[in-house]
């Protein structure tokens, strides 16, 4: 067995906007996605699009007619019908759970240059029947004679017809049955999270990604889509540039009623959107004469209780920063995947609590504050959504983007994942 | 893309039964269960074709048949391309009058007897089987398709109709009005619209023939019945009714003065509907006159300009990849269609909603084009919009098709110089300007030239190839490759102010305008076209064409030709500048916005009407023929019929001067110049014209 590791970096990455879902299911499925992100992204590389070696897609809300998505998108894409691609789920993980696959795969030497994205259509999860429906039209479908038949499609009930939506039962954790905002709930009662914060903090999620967008530092990263009726989308567009306190403190609470803090205007919105990046070993990098963003140098996944699924970061984020000895004062820039605004307070929180620190996370003391001027830099989930499977690739490729942008020399991406994991990456700047 | 595996695999192989030994254009062998295949696979050639030597042979097999009648017989192509194109359209010239009839009367006593063999025959049809290979296929018991068969008479558009035994083997075997309707339009039915109207009793996969075709010959093929409508159609009465609604209908598209054959059939039909002895005696002496007909004998030339056309289009054009700078109307639909032929293309604009319509249109036409769901997926996801421009740096050509100024083309071109391989080629799509001048602002000269798409591109078969001063052999070899590419015609050409279609088209509308100036109606100008043969009238066309381009083209080559042109109208000019420019916004003469405008053609123009719109025509081919343009007058003729559907049943327009009469047609110009204007006087080319 080998003990040489190879370098791998993030070469370039790009994405589509992300698209809040309206009524009924947009324009684009998970891999139309993938290819409208995917196209611009392979364009602008001077290599071959064979030259991978393997594709992997983050996708949670496969549609029945892309059986492993990221096979159908590989060639779709024009990669070859020689391209091995696969598809994972993790939940919310999934396309950071891409990344890390690559990273891995490449570091250990078997691979030398990895398509790896996300791509999620909430717009499109269907309509699911009722379990009893189901059974009856089983019954129905296996009766062998005319009269057995209609003696089954007696068996018929009314609330056959009340679909089930499926989005609804996937942000549902199965085990403990409270739906993701519930978990938020839980966690803004526990770390004493108000509803004010949590609207000030969607409030500047806002704000940020409007300047992020007016002052051009998407540019590289959201490539617009194209629909066949001939719409363009070409920015995140469940961005409120002119989002205030006053607007939000009327909205009233959606997961618990009538006394929740979480509402529509702190959560993250449901929006569809795919985004790749293209992870590489050094002898590629060389190879191609590549420029990467980022150099990929650590990586970590954690577990804890369903119900308090919302502390994934911290869980995940800390063993990285424990192995390297990095405090907050190291980390020059945090993609903090906003689920819920009181999830995100909690996290911080939770890593401002020196009991917290001492008994679960095993440190001596708080590991400390960390600088919102540091967290979520150009806005998140709350104001451009959360296509679940995209989420945690989105959060790399701009981590990525804002390091050299701004010239940060470390930073660490992590998100939480609904039941009760967590992901973190670590990227550092190229030398 | 095929992968490596598949491509180690092969094509699919034809079931050709036994292992069967060529025997000159067949194939033969009995199996073991005394079935006998006959695959035609004619020697040289990758195309089966009906000939005289294909039938002789085919009769010697039948003799054999019926001397040792066998289980029955498969009648196929050994082919990989398809079943049959037809007779051989270069032999229809070689026939002589009398013995056309003597041949054709002896093909169909080959196809009779073949009809008439008493054991089961069976043809297996895969890719097209069309003219005498349609009626090989139909004078076979059953047929069986496999997928992407199809099945069309294309007779009519060379003038004729079907000629060995199709006018009443068709009309016997599925609705007969479907039957004429196909053998009237040429349209071709696709293997699933060939199941439909029952031309087909099955359609199994290659895969699946040998079995097929055992199942049938165990099972036993089912006697065609007729149906009622066939049945009613038997008598005399019923078919004069319908013959009446044919002939108005085809009237519209095809009038009898010009185009005889559909009349001829109708009129076949009409007759000898009810009587197989009658109509195939009929069928042979109709095909024999049709055959001397001016019309058919045009109308095959231009079969053969088509032919010419598309081997200058053979070879490689080393293009995978097209950039396409603009994506107006013309950027788009080339975009689409390049898409639509496999190739992977990028499209840049600085408008994002130009390009969000782009995308739209690209799903239009394939649409238009009867694309399944899959296929148009796979084209919309070959055409990228690319408001980058990332594609400049992978493309092997790049199209410009922006905006028709000097300034921004120079512009446009000095960004491409670091981008573009250095292989890559860069074509231009302009109506109107000289192509030396942006030759100079050109990353490389020797691989640059003009590309002149015709609108709309989807639908117009021409694309003017044109070489600048520095252009290379290679850049235009692989030009012209890449029309054939993307299933276009390419005519070759040199620089010349509006290259030939232009200048010949544009002093035509500019006249119109200066008709209407002196008071006639437009309605009139357009129907005096009409009658002449031309697909739409000038006032129509400068709409359909767009009447801001019209003016721009009609523009430079005012300043740039030495030859007089007609003057522009202020009409036009107050159009173009009131933003009325015509088809596309919705009006410029005509209203466009409940479609295309009809225009009676009923009633008669004076001739001086229609000389006036024509002659200046003949005289700037001839012009353009002295210049040295195009390679010869062919080039020029093809150019006007694929670009224009210049009056194709006439040939072209210097096909056409040569059977007026070159002196009739110069002294027609002289009373014409002298009546009104210089601009109608000859050119100095006529001198040397025959």
């Amino acid at each position: 067995m080998t003990h040489f590791k190879q370098r791998v970096f993030l070469v370039d990455g790009a994405r589509t906007p992300f698209l809040k879902a309206r009524q009924g299911p947009g324009p684009f499925t998970p891999v139309d996605l993938a290819v409208q992100a995917g196209r611009p992204l392979l364009s602008r590389q001077p290599f071959d699009r064979t030259a991978f070696d393997l594709v992997i897609l983050g996708c949670v809300n496969v549609i029945a007619d892309e059986m492993n998505p990221a096979r159908v998108a590989a060639l779709r894409l024009g990669l070859g019908a020689q391209m091995v691609a696969f598809t994972m789920q993790i939940n919310c993980g999934s396309g950071m759970q891409s990344i890390d696959t690559a990273y891995r795969y490449i570091r250990d030497g078997s691979h030398q240059m990895i398509l790896a994205g996300g791509a999620e259509a909430l717009s499109h999860a269907p309509l699911v029947l009722r379990q009893s429906a189901v059974e009856w039209f089983g019954r129905v479908n296996a009766s062998k004679s005319p009269l057995e038949m209609l003696r089954a499609m007696g068996g018929l009930r009314p609330e056959f017809f009340k679909p089930v939506i499926g989005l609804e039962r996937g942000l549902t954790d199965p085990i403990t049955e409270l739906n993701m905002g519930q978990t938020a709930e839980v966690l803004a009662h526990r770390f004493g999270i108000d509803r004010e914060s949590a609207d000030a903090y969607a409030m500047e999620s806002h704000h940020r990604l409007a300047a992020a967008q007016k002052e051009g530092r998407l540019t590289d990263e959201v490539m617009p889509a194209f629909a066949r009726d001939g719409t363009v989308y070409d920015h995140d567009d469940g961005v409120r540039p002119d989002s205030d306190m006053q607007s939000l403190a009327k909205l009233k609470p959606v997961f618990e009623k009538p006394h929740g803090k979480v509402t529509a205007g702190n959560s993250s919105q449901i929006t569809d959107g795919a985004s790749w990046v293209i992870v590489a070993s050094e002898r590629a990098v060389d190879a191609h004469g590549l420029t990467p963003l980022a150099e990929i140098t650590d990586s970590e996944w954690a577990a804890l209780d369903p119900e308090i699924m919302g502390l994934g970061p911290v869980l995940s984020a800390t063993p990285i920063a424990q192995r390297h000895g990095f405090g907050p004062e190291d980390i020059d820039l945090w993609e903090l995947n906003e689920a819920f605004a009181a999830q995100v307070l909690s996290c911080i929180a939770a890593w401002n609590d020196a009991e917290f620190c001492r008994e679960v996370l095993g440190y001596d003391a708080a590991f400390g504050r960390i600088d919102r001027d540091r967290l979520n830099v150009d806005g998140g989930a709350i104001s451009l959504g959360h296509p679940v499977g995209t989420s945690g690739n989105r959060i790399v490729l701009h981590l990525a983007n804002a390091m050299k942008q701004r010239g940060a020399k470390r930073g660490i991406a992590t998100e939480c994942i609904g039941g009760g994991l967590g992901g973190a990456m670590l990227l550092e700047a190229v030398e | 893309m095929t992968g490596h595996v598949l491509k180690h695999l092969g094509e699919t192989k034809l079931e050709l039964g036994p292992l069967a030994g060529r025997e000159g254009n067949w194939r033969v062998g009995r199996d073991a269960t005394g079935v006998l295949w006959l695959a035609l696979d004619k020697v040289d050639s990758s195309i089966n074709t009906i000939t005289g030597d294909v039938l002789r042979e085919l009769e010697t097999h039948m003799a054999a048949a019926e001397a040792n009648l066998p289980r029955a017989v498969v009648l196929r192509s050994a082919k990989s391309g398809g079943f049959a194109a037809g007779a051989d359209i270069t032999s229809f010239d070689r026939m002589s009058d009398e013995g056309a009839a003597e041949l054709l009367a002896q093909g169909h006593a080959v196809l009779d007897r073949l009809e008439k063999l008493a054991c089961p025959t069976v043809c297996v049809v895969h890719g097209a089987a069309l003219g005498a290979g349609f009626e090989l296929a139909l004078a076979c018991d059953a047929r069986i398709a496999v997928p992407g068969a199809s099945f069309g008479f294309p007779e009519v558009k060379l003038g004729l109709h079907p000629g060995l035994g199709g006018t009443f083997r068709l009309p016997a075997l599925i609705d007969p009005t479907e039957a004429m309707t196909m053998m009237l339009t040429g349209k071709t039915a696709h293997t699933d619209r060939a199941l439909s109207l029952g031309i087909v009793g099955e359609v199994v996969e290659e895969r699946h023939v040998a079995a097929a075709v055992h199942a049938l010959i165990e099972n036993g093929i089912e006697r065609h019945e007729p149906g009622l409508k066939a049945r009613a159609l038997g008598f005399e009465q019923a078919r004069t009714m319908m013959a009446r609604q044919m002939r108005s209908r085809t009237e519209e598209k095809a009038p009898a003065e010009h185009y005889p054959a559909p009349h001829a059939l109708i009129e076949l039909w009409e007759e000898h509907g009810n009587d197989h002895d009658t109509m195939q005696r009929g069928e042979i002496t109709s095909f024999a006159n049709l055959l001397k007909t001016p019309s058919s004998k045009n109308l095959r030339r231009v079969f053969s300009l088509r032919q010419k056309l598309k081997d200058t289009a053979r070879g490689e054009d080393g293009v995978e990849h097209v950039h396409v700078i603009g994506a107006g109307a013309m950027g788009a639909d080339i975009a689409a269609v390049a898409a639509i032929k496999g190739k992977t293309v990028t499209l840049s604009d600085l408008a994002m909603d130009t390009l969000g319509r782009a995308v739209k249109q690209a799903e239009r036409i394939c649409h238009d084009k009867h694309l399944s769901p899959a296929e148009t997926r796979d084209v919309l996801d070959r055409l990228m919009p690319d408001p980058r421009g990332y594609g400049i740096a992978r493309a092997d050509l790049v199209i410009e098709a922006a905006s028709e100024q000097v300034e921004v083309k120079e512009k446009i071109y000095a960004d491409l110089g670091g981008r573009m391989k250095p292989d890559a080629i860069l074509a231009i799509n302009t109506s109107s300007l000289a192509l030396d001048r942006l030759a100079k602002a050109a990353p490389n000269p020797s691989q640059f030239a003009g590309l002149h798409f015709f609108n709309p591109v989807a639908r117009i078969d021409l694309v003017e190839v044109i070489r600048s001063r520095g252009t290379n052999s290679d850049t235009l070899t692989r030009l012209a490759a890449f029309c054939g590419a993307i299933g276009k015609l390419p005519v070759m050409l040199s620089d010349y102010p509006g290259f030939v279609v232009n200048r010949i088209l544009t002093p035509y509308m500019l006249e119109a305008m200066m008709l209407m100036d002196e008071g006639v109606p437009k309605e009139v100008i357009d129907s005096a076209a009409l009658r002449f043969g031309m697909p739409m009238g000038p006032v129509a066309l400068a709409d359909q064409v767009g009447l801001d381009v019209g003016l721009k083209v009609a523009e430079s080559l005012h300043e740039r030709l030495e030859a007089p042109m007609p003057a522009i109208s202020n009409d036009l000019r107050e159009k173009v500048a009131a933003g009325n420019l015509g088809r596309k916004t919705g009006r410029g003469f005509y209203d466009w916005s409940e479609g295309t405008p009809q225009v009676q053609t009923d009633g008669r123009a004076a001739p001086d009407l229609t000389d006036r719109l024509i002659l200046p025509m003949l005289n700037a081919a001839v012009e353009v023929l002295r210049q040295d343009v195009a390679v010869d007058a062919d080039a020029i003729d093809a150019a006007m019929i694929f670009a224009t559907g210049w009056a194709p049943f006439r040939g072209g327009p210097l096909h056409y001067t040569r059977t007026r009469g070159t002196k009739a047609v110069t002294e027609r110009l002289r009373e014409l110049a002298e009546a009104h204007g210089p601009r109608f006087a000859p050119d100095d080319g006529w001198h040397g014209f025959s």
